[in-house]
C-alpha cells in the first residue's frame, strides 16, 4: 500500500527569542518560537549554564501561563468590601497617584508605616533598595517563610548556602545524599545532575519521610521521622569521630577547628576566640612545635587539635576538642537516636561507613597547582567524593538552623567542602559573614533609611532593637525572639500589623506573594486580619497595594492593585548583586525581555516602581530638577551603579569588554539578547576549588567586582556569634536580652550544632496529636500559579493526604474516603489516600494545590476548590499559649523561619463529602472565568 | 483492515529509563506543547479551567507503588506512550487505512484526514497509547515527533522528539533500535531492556530500562574496628588525634 506523503520539515516558527523562564525559581534559559506573533513552542536553551537545553513540565507550560485567563488586564480599586473581590479598573495614573499619596506622608511623617514585602520576587536588589530610599526598615522578601535557615546556616558556617548557590560536583561525587529534598531550589539543575549520577553509577540516598521523585529513584530510602534529621546527622558525626574517620588535614588548614575558645566560664569573653587584633581571621592558635601562642596565618605553624593551654593566665581550649568531645558523648552514638529518629542504629553506623568509605578510600587527587591564602603553594587538590544537599525538608522546623549546620559541620569533617567531588560553590558565593552587611534599621523622615535592611548579624549589637528594647521592625526581625532572622520574617507581618504590635502600620504593601493563602500559615484567620476593622469602622491595616500578574487569592484583600505582567513581557535581571544563576566554574547572569508585547494594560512592577518613585522624589530615581533618572527598569539594569563601575548585568560593560567592572553600556541589553539573553564568565583552573582560600579566586572575584578586596576566610566549624548572643543571655555585655528569653537563647544558640525537639511537640500532648503533617511540592507546580494552567491543573487538579498503610488499616480507610485533620489549631475535611513508602508517623499533601473559589478564573466548581485543601488552616504563625500571656512565635528561636513542618495532627475517619472544610465563600473574579475549551495551536 | 509492513528499514523508537526516571512531567508538558502545534490537529482540552478538565495528551507519566516482601516500599514512575509496535494491532484493525506504520523507519502514524474517530484501535491498543481528540474526533497518538526528527528547519541537534530533547533527568532516549550500532540498542543489551507486556506479542519497538535494585546495604565495615569509647586515654580518640596529626 502507499503512505501518504508527509512534509516532514515543516516551518517551526517565524522567530525565536531567548530569554529566562520564570514558571518557578529555577531561572532556566528557554527558546520561545514564535508564530505569527503568537507563542508556539518554549523548548530549553541548550547554551545556558543552568538548565544546558533540558526544561521541565513547568516550563514547558509556559504557554498556559502567558495566555492565562487569570492575568489582570489592568490597574484596579476595590469597590467591595476587603476579601470581595470587587473592583473597578482604573487608569495607571489614577493607580499610581493614589499609591504616592499614600505614601508620601507616610514617608513625610514616619517611613515605618509602610511594611513592603515581596514574595517570589527575583528582583530583590532592586526592590530592596527602592525601600532603603523610601526610608522604611520593614522590607523583605519572602526568605522567612521559606528556607531561611538553609541560607543563614550556610553563610554563617561556609559563607554560602545549598539552594542555588553551590552545587555537588556532579561529574566526580560517588555518593550523594540529600536530606529533605523534593521539588526545590534547585530544580532541573538537580535533576539533571541525579540522571549524571545513575549514568556514573554513584550511588544517591535520599533521607525524607515521603519517599516521591529524587527520593522514588535514590538507591536508598531513608524514611526519616520529621523533625530528627540534627538527631541523625549527629549521630553519624559521633560515628565517624569515634572511628577516626574525619579529614584532619582539611579541618586545620580549612577551618576554624585550631582556634583557641576562651575556656573561663566566668570571663566575659568565655566561648570566644583568643584574638590577634580586628580581622575576621586574626586570632591566635597553639602551635605544637614550639608550644606557644601563633597567629594563624603565620607558614609553617603546626596547630594543636587539643589540649588545654594557659596564655596570659587564662584557660583556652581549640574549637576541635570542644566539638569532639560534643559529639563523642554518648547521647550522640546511634543507639542514642535510633527510635526517635526511626531509623536502626545498625544503619546509622552503616551509613557513616559507606560515607567514609567513599570519602577516605575513594579520595580523587587533582594535579593543579594553586596558592592559599597564606602564601603557601599546593602542588595538588584532595577531593572527597561525597556530597550532600539539603533544602525545606530540615529547614522549616523550629530547630531548622541548628539542623543545617549540622549537616555543614558533617561537611567541613569530611573535608568534602570547596574540593573535588563534593560541595563546590558558584560565584558571587562563597562569602564570609564578614563580606555581607549588617542590618540596617534607623528611620529618618524623608530620607533614605541609613543601609541595606538585611543582612548577617555579627552579636547582640546588630539587632534592630530601639532603645527600650522594642522590635524596629513589624516582623519583628533581629530581634532576640529570632537574632539571625538574616531574610526578614514576611509571615509575620499581616499578624504583627493587624495587633498594632510592634506598632501600627498605615500601609502594607506586596509583591507576588499570596499571603491571604497558602503562603501565610493560619489561612483563616489572616483573612480575618485583612478585613478587619477597628471601633471606627477603619480597616486594622488601613491600605493594601498588592501587585501580581494573576487573579490569585491576595488580589481580593487589597485595595489598590498594579497589574504586572507575564514573564515573557517584561525586562528582568538575574543579578549577581541578588539571586545568580552562576556556575560552579563560571560566574553569569541574566536578562528577561519582552519578547512578546502585552496586550494588556499592564506594567512590569519594576518599571512601575520606578515611576511611583519618581512622584514620590525618591533619592536615586529623580534627579535635582526632580525628572525621572531611570525611564523604566530596561534603563535602571543597563545605567543604575550599585558601586562605581558594578551595576545590575555584570556582563559587557564600559566599551562591551567589562567583566563585572566597567561603566555602563548602553548596548548591555542588545549584547545579552544576541548571546541568548544571559552572559558567562569562567573561572581560572588555578581558582576552581576551595575559593575562600584560594589566592587567585580572591584576586579574580576582585577584578571581576564580585568584592573589592579580597576576603579570605576558613569554614567555621564553630560559630563565633552565636556564643555573643549566649554570653548576652548570661548576663554579659549592654544588649541584654529580656528575660523570658534568657535560657532559650542559651539552649538553642550553641556555637556548635545541637538538636532539640521542634517546638511544637514541646508545647501540645503528642499522644493527642501523634503523626507528623508535612507538605511536598511537586515538580509540576511552582506554588499557587500551576492552578490557573489548563495543562498543569490536569497533573495536579487536587490534593489528597496521603497516610501510611499502618494508618490505613488502623482507622480502617477505603478508597474514597475522607478524614478530619486535626491540630491544635484547627480541623480541616479532606480525601485520603493511601501510600506506604511513607514514614509510618507522617502524613502529608502537596503544597499549594487547594484554591479559593473564584480565584485564579477557575470555575467555582473546580476540584482545587472542591476536593483540593491547605494544611495552613492547621498551623499557626503563634505556638499554644503557654500562660504567660507572651506571644511565642512558632519559627526558629535563632533565624525566624517559619516552622511549617513542626506541624502535629491526629486523624478520624469522616464519611464521604463533596467538599473539602473550611469552605470558604468566593471571592469576585475580576477577571471572569476561563473558557469551556481550548484547542491551543489551532491558528499554528 | 489495513496491513502491515513486511519489514521496517529502521525501527525509530525510545528507551526510556525507569531507574532514572523522577516522575516530573516535563515530556508530558514538552510533548503537549510541541503536538498542539504541529502535526495534524491540535491536542484539545476540555473543560480547562472546570470541574472535570481532560485534555489530549499523547504521553502521560503514571505513577505506582510496589512493595517488595522485604524493604520498603518503592515508587516507580512510568511514563508512557504509544511503543510503535512492529505487529502493531492499532493498525491491522483500522477500517480505513488511516493507521499505519511507516516502511522507511517503523513509526505508527494515524493519517487524519482518512480517520473516522470509529476508536477501534484505541480498543484494540494493549498499552492505551491512543487518546481520540473530543474536539477533533480523531485520533491522536505520539507521531515520534515525525516533524522534528528529520526537520530541516530545526538544528541537527535537536533532531529529536520534544520529551527527550526536554527530559531534565536524561531518561529518554531516541533512536534505532535496529541498528546494533546505535546507543540505544547499546542501551538496552546493557541495561537489560524489557518490553512492555511482551506476552501481548506486539513486539514493542520502545524499551524500558528497569530500575536497577533499591535499599540493598553493601557490606561494608570501614569504620571498625571501632575506638576505645574513652577521650582521655591513649587509646581513645585523643590518642588516636595526637597519632595522626604527628604524620601531617
Amino acid at each position: 500500500m502507499t503512505q501518504p506523503k508527509l512534509d516532514t520539515s515543516p516551518a517551526v516558527a517565524d522567530e525565536i527569542r531567548k530569554t529566562t523562564c520564570y514558571m518557578c525559581a529555577c531561572r532556566c534559559g528557554i527558546n520561545v518560537h514564535l508564530k505569527d506573533g503568537k507563542v508556539k513552542y518554549i523548548e530549553g536553551n541548550r547554551d545556558h549554564p543552568i538548565n544546558k537545553g533540558v526544561l521541565c513540565a513547568k516550563g514547558s507550560a509556559g504557554i498556559m501561563q502567558h495566555y492565562s485567563p487569570a492575568r489582570l488586564r489592568a490597574p484596579l480599586k476595590r469597590v467591595g468590601p476587603r476579601g470581595s473581590g470587587e473592583f473597578e479598573e482604573i487608569s495607571w495614573e489614577e493607580a499610581l497617584t493614589t499609591a504616592a499619596e499614600w505614601l508620601a506622608s507616610v514617608r513625610e511623617t514616619a517611613p515605618e508605616k509602610l511594611a513592603f514585602f515581596t514574595g517570589r520576587d527575583q528582583s530583590q536588589s532592586f526592590t530592596s533598595w527602592w525601600a532603603q530610599q523610601f526610608g522604611t526598615p520593614n522590607y523583605a522578601a519572602h526568605g522567612g517563610f521559606c528556607s531561611v535557615n538553609m541560607a543563614a546556616a550556610g553563610i554563617y558556617t561556609l559563607g554560602g548556602a545549598f539552594w542555588e548557590f553551590g552545587s555537588p560536583d556532579w561529574e566526580r561525587t560517588e555518593l550523594f545524599m540529600i536530606f529533605g529534598v523534593a521539588e526545590d531550589h534547585d530544580s532541573n539543575p538537580i535533576k539533571m545532575g541525579l540522571g549524571r549520577l545513575k549514568e556514573r553509577g554513584a550511588k544517591v540516598i535520599g533521607v525524607n519521610p515521603v519517599r516521591t521523585g529524587y527520593n522514588a529513584i535514590a538507591d536508598e530510602w531513608v524514611g526519616i521521622t520529621p523533625g530528627t534529621d540534627g538527631l541523625f546527622i549527629l549521630a553519624l558525626i559521633h560515628e565517624l569521630l569515634k572511628a577516626g574517620k574525619v579529614d584532619l588535614d582539611y579541618l586545620i588548614r580549612y577551618t576554624n577547628a585550631p582556634f583557641l575558645v576562651d575556656d573561663d566560664p566566668d570571663s566575659p569573653t568565655y566561648g570566644l576566640f583568643l584574638r590577634d587584633g580586628e580581622g575576621p581571621d586574626k586570632v591566635w592558635i597553639w602551635d605544637r612545635v614550639t608550644n606557644s601562642k601563633q597567629p594563624l596565618d603565620k607558614p609553617g605553624v603546626k596547630p594543636a587539635l587539643r589540649g588545654r593551654v594557659e596564655i596570659d593566665g587564662k584557660p583556652y581550649r581549640p574549637v576541635f576538642e570542644l566539638l569532639a568531645e560534643k559529639y563523642l558523648d554518648e547521647a550522640n552514638a546511634a543507639e542514642a537516636v535510633a527510635e526517635r529518629c526511626g531509623i536502626s542504629a545498625d544503619r546509622i553506623k552503616r551509613l557513616a561507613a559507606e560515607i567514609a568509605h567513599t570519602a577516605f578510600e575513594k579520595e580523587i587527587t587533582i594535579e593543579q597547582e594553586w596558592t592559599d591564602f597564606k602564601g603557601e603553594t599546593h602542588k595538588t587538590i584532595t577531593g572527597r567524593p561525597v556530597s550532600f544537599h539539603a533544602m525545606r525538608g530540615i529547614s522549616a522546623h523550629s530547630n531548622g538552623f541548628q539542623t543545617c549546620r549540622a549537616l555543614h559541620v558533617l561537611q567541613l569533617l569530611l573535608g568534602s567542602v570547596e574540593v573535588p567531588g563534593g560541595f563546590r560553590f558558584k560565584p558571587p558565593y562563597p562569602k564570609p559573614v564578614y563580606g555581607h552587611p549588617r542590618p540596617h534599621h534607623t528611620v529618618t523622615p524623608g530620607k533614605p533609611l541609613d543601609g541595606p535592611h538585611l543582612g548577617y548579624p555579627r552579636g547582640p549589637e546588630d539587632l534592630a532593637l530601639d532603645a527600650n528594647g522594642n522590635a524596629k521592625r513589624i516582623d519583628k526581625a533581629f530581634t532576640w525572639e529570632n537574632p539571625l532572622s538574616a531574610h526578614g520574617m514576611m509571615h509575620m507581618v499581616i499578624s504583627n500589623a493587624h495587633a498594632g504590635d510592634p506598632y501600627p502600620i498605615d500601609v502594607l504593601f506586596m509583591y507576588m506573594a499570596n499571603m491571604s493563602w497558602n503562603s501565610s500559615m493560619n489561612t483563616s484567620q489572616v483573612m480575618d486580619m485583612l478585613t478587619d476593622t477597628d471601633e471606627t469602622g477603619e480597616y486594622k491595616i488601613p491600605k493594601i497595594i498588592y501587585s501580581d500578574a494573576y487573579s490569585s487569592e491576595m488580589v481580593a484583600f487589597a485595595d489598590l492593585i498594579l497589574p504586572d505582567t507575564t514573564y515573557l513581557e517584561r525586562h528582568d535581571c538575574i543579578s549577581l548583586l541578588d539571586r545568580p544563576i552562576s556556575e560552579v566554574d563560571a560566574m553569569a547572569d541574566s536578562i528577561r525581555w519582552p519578547v512578546v508585547e502585552p496586550d494588556r494594560d499592564v506594567k512590569g512592577f519594576q518599571s512601575a516602581l520606578l515611576e511611583l518613585g519618581v512622584k514620590l522624589a525618591l533619592p536615586g530615581m529623580v534627579d535635582k530638577d526632580g525628572t525621572a533618572i531611570y525611564s523604566d527598569y530596561a534603563d535602571y539594569m543597563i545605567n543604575h551603579e550599585r558601586r562605581p563601575g558594578i551595576g545590575p548585568l555584570a556582563g559587557w560593560r564600559g566599551n562591551g569588554e567589562g567583566r563585572g567592572r566597567g561603566a555602563p553600556n548602553p548596548e548591555q541589553i542588545n549584547r545579552y539578547i544576541e548571546n541568548g539573553g544571559f552572559w558567562m564568565d569562567h573561572i581560572p583552573q588555578e581558582a576552581a576549588f576551595l575559593k575562600p582560600m584560594n589566592k587567585a579566586y580572591q584576586d579574580w572575584a576582585v577584578e571581576r567586582g564580585i568584592f573589592d578586596a579580597p576576603q579570605p576566610y576558613v569554614f567555621q566549624l564553630y560559630v563565633e556569634h552565636l556564643q555573643k548572643f549566649r554570653r548576652a543571655a548570661a548576663g554579659h555585655g549592654e544588649n541584654q536580652p529580656p528575660d523570658h528569653l534568657r535560657e532559650r537563647i542559651t539552649e538553642t544558640m550553641d556555637p556548635l550544632p545541637v538538636w532539640y525537639p521542634p517546638f511544637e511537640e514541646t508545647r501540645v500532648d503528642v499522644a493527642d496529636y501523634p503523626l507528623h503533617a508535612i507538605t511536598q511540592r511537586p515538580a509540576a507546580m511552582y506554588h499557587s500559579w500551576g492552578s490557573q494552567n489548563a495543562w498543569l491543573r490536569q497533573i495536579h487538579g487536587h490534593n489528597p493526604l496521603y497516610i501510611s498503610g499502618d494508618l490505613w488499616e488502623e482507622h480502617g480507610f477505603a478508597d474514597g474516603d475522607w478524614a478530619w485533620l486535626t491540630s491544635h489549631h484547627g480541623k480541616i475535611k479532606i480525601p485520603v489516600a493511601r501510600m506506604d513508602a511513607l514514614n509510618p508517623k507522617t502524613v502529608w499533601t502537596w503544597n499549594a494545590i487547594g484554591k479559593r473559589k473564584g480565584a485564579w478564573a477557575l470555575h467555582e466548581n473546580a476540584p482545587e476548590t472542591t476536593k483540593g485543601f491547605l494544611l495552613n488552616h492547621l498551623i499557626h504563625e503563634l505556638l499554644p499559649e503557654k500562660g504567660d500571656g507572651l506571644r511565642w512565635s512558632n519559627s526558629d528561636p535563632i533565624t525566624g523561619q517559619a516552622a511549617w513542618y513542626d506541624l502535629r495532627v491526629r486523624i478520624e475517619k469522616a464519611g464521604a463529602d463533596k467538599q473539602s472544610r473550611p469552605d470558604i465563600p468566593a471571592q469576585n473574579s475580576p477577571v471572569g472565568k476561563g473558557p469551556d475549551a481550548l484547542r491551543y495551536g489551532e491558528d499554528f | 483492515m489495513t496491513t502491515l509492513p513486511a519489514s521496517t528499514d529502521k525501527k525509530l523508537g525510545l528507551v526510556i529509563d525507569l531507574d532514572t526516571c523522577v516522575g516530573c512531567h516535563a515530556c508530558v508538558i514538552s510533548c503537549k506543547e510541541w503536538n498542539t502545534g504541529s502535526y495534524g490537529a491540535p491536542l484539545s482540552d476540555q473543560d480547562p479551567y472546570g470541574a472535570e478538565p481532560s485534555g489530549t495528551f499523547l504521553n502521560r507519566v503514571h505513577t505506582y507503588e510496589v512493595s517488595p516482601p522485604s524493604g520498603p516500599a518503592q515508587v516507580v514512575h512510568f511514563p508512557k506512550s504509544c511503543l510503535h509496535c512492529e505487529d502493531a494491532p492499532c493498525v491491522t484493525v483500522c477500517p480505513t487505512g488511516a493507521s499505519y506504520k511507516r516502511v522507511e523507519d517503523g513509526i505508527v502514524l494515524v493519517n487524519e484526514s482518512d480517520c473516522i474517530g470509529c476508536g477501534l484501535c484505541a480498543w484494540a491498543c494493549p498499552y492505551g497509547a491512543r487518546e481520540m481528540d473530543q474536539a477533533e474526533g480523531v485520533m491522536k497518538k505520539c507521531t515520534l515527533c515525525v516533524d522534528r526528527i528529520y526537520n530541516e528547519n530545526i538544528p541537527e541537534e535537536d533532531q529529536i522528539p520534544s520529551c527527550v530533547r526536554t527530559c531534565p533527568a536524561g531518561a529518554r532516549h531516541f533512536g534505532d533500535l535496529a541498528d546494533p550500532e546505535s546507543g540505544v540498542f547499546k542501551l538496552v543489551e546493557m541495561r537489560g531492556g524489557m518490553d512492555l507486556m511482551p506476552e501481548q506479542g506486539t513486539k514493542p519497538v520502545n524499551k524500558y530500562l528497569p530500575p536497577r535494585p533499591r535499599d540493598n546495604p553493601p557490606e561494608i565495615d570501614v569504620l571498625g574496628p571501632l575506638l576505645a569509647q574513652s577521650t582521655d586515654e591513649a587509646t581513645g580518640f585523643f590518642g588516636w588525634l595526637d597519632r595522626t596529626l604527628e604524620k601531617l
